[in-house]
């Protein structure tokens, strides 16, 4: 379940095409087009490329990307554990398969503010159905779990996802 | 939103082709017209009911980094440390959390040096001390919510 973190060979051309897109495809019937027409390149190419980043996993997923709050995900919980460092693996791998966890990873405590290692972002419609869930994962983890919290987010500050420089053309 | 809104945004999760006419091509799928599709597709852009229409990239396969890292900003400062943070370009995504450290960013960079430059940056404008979580391990990462 762990996906391969292999590094792809992106060229200046490549580059220029994330630059493009990274904000989103135009709204236009042919939108390869005109890409390929504000950076004076072969339409074919482009789609040939974006292709290309699709399948290496340059591109993780190519559509539409709401905004889980307009969409009714009013709450969005960062749920995050404190489990022995031992077991974070198979744990992190059981805890990722609950189907309400869109992401889960271990990362390093920070101690002692921060005593937790193992983080599950649960989403759901009400924090009721948030605190369910993760009820859910703490019965699973029972005493493996030496403490826990939730974190709900109150506001997006920020969502513009990845963002590349424009001017550099660097390889 | 109506029910032809909820399933554009269902059928589009990650639904786009990379052909001469995506949204023709998704437009069939979903029974809607070409022209049809475009203008909701406008419109919920608009709207923010979708943040963007389009590629989403993993920076780490073109040796970039990711990281999560988190500060404490004092409730009068709030709104100062989060225009600072926001500012940045590197910073993709930022949230604020009820808890102590009560603001939560995903710092995304061209190179994994950088990482540590702009948690400087922050931490200098900011006057705050950053947290950085980066990843040790990923066991799972798959947002679809449905609409």
């Amino acid at each position: 379940m762990t996906p391969s973190t292999a590094q792809q060979a992106v060229d200046a051309i490549d580059r220029a095409l994330i630059v493009a897109t990274q904000g989103g495809l135009p709204l236009v019937t042919r939108p390869y087009h005109a890409i390929a027409d504000s950076l004076q390149l072969d339409p074919e190419d482009v789609m040939r490329r974006m292709r290309r980043l699709h399948e290496v996993g340059v591109i993780r997923r190519l559509g539409a990307v709401p905004n889980h709050y307009a969409i009714g995900y009013h709450a969005n919980g960062m749920s995050v554990w404190d489990v022995p460092d031992e077991l974070v693996d198979p744990l992190g791998e059981f805890v990722g398969a609950f189907e309400f966890v869109s992401h889960c990873y271990c990362r390093p405590r920070r101690l002692p503010q921060w005593p937790y290692n193992l983080f599950a972002m649960v989403h759901g419609k009400s924090r009721d159905e948030v605190e369910l869930q993760v009820a859910q994962i703490a019965d699973f983890l029972g005493e493996q779990a030496r403490s826990h919290t939730i974190l709900y987010s109150t506001r997006i500050l920020k969502k513009t996802g990845l963002r590349l420089a424009g001017h550099k053309t660097a390889e | 939103m109506d029910q032809i809104d909820r399933d554009i945004i269902n059928g589009l999760h990650g639904g786009l082709a990379i052909c001469e006419r995506p949204y023709l091509e998704a437009a069939q799928r979903l029974g809607l017209s070409e022209d049809e599709l475009l203008s909701r597709l406008a419109r919920l852009l608009r709207d923010g009911v979708l943040t963007r229409v389009g590629p989403l990239y993993q920076i780490e396969r073109m040796g970039g980094a990711f990281t999560l890292a988190a500060l404490h900003a004092p409730a009068e400062a709030f709104e100062k440390v989060a225009q600072r943070v926001n500012a940045l370009p590197q910073v993709a995504h930022n949230y604020e959390r009820d808890h102590d450290l009560n603001m939560w960013f995903v710092i995304a960079t061209e190179t994994p040096a950088e990482i540590e430059e702009v948690i400087h940056t922050i931490e200098r404008e900011t006057g705050c001390s950053v947290f950085n979580f980066p990843k040790s391990r990923e066991y799972f990462v798959e947002l679809k919510l449905k609409a």
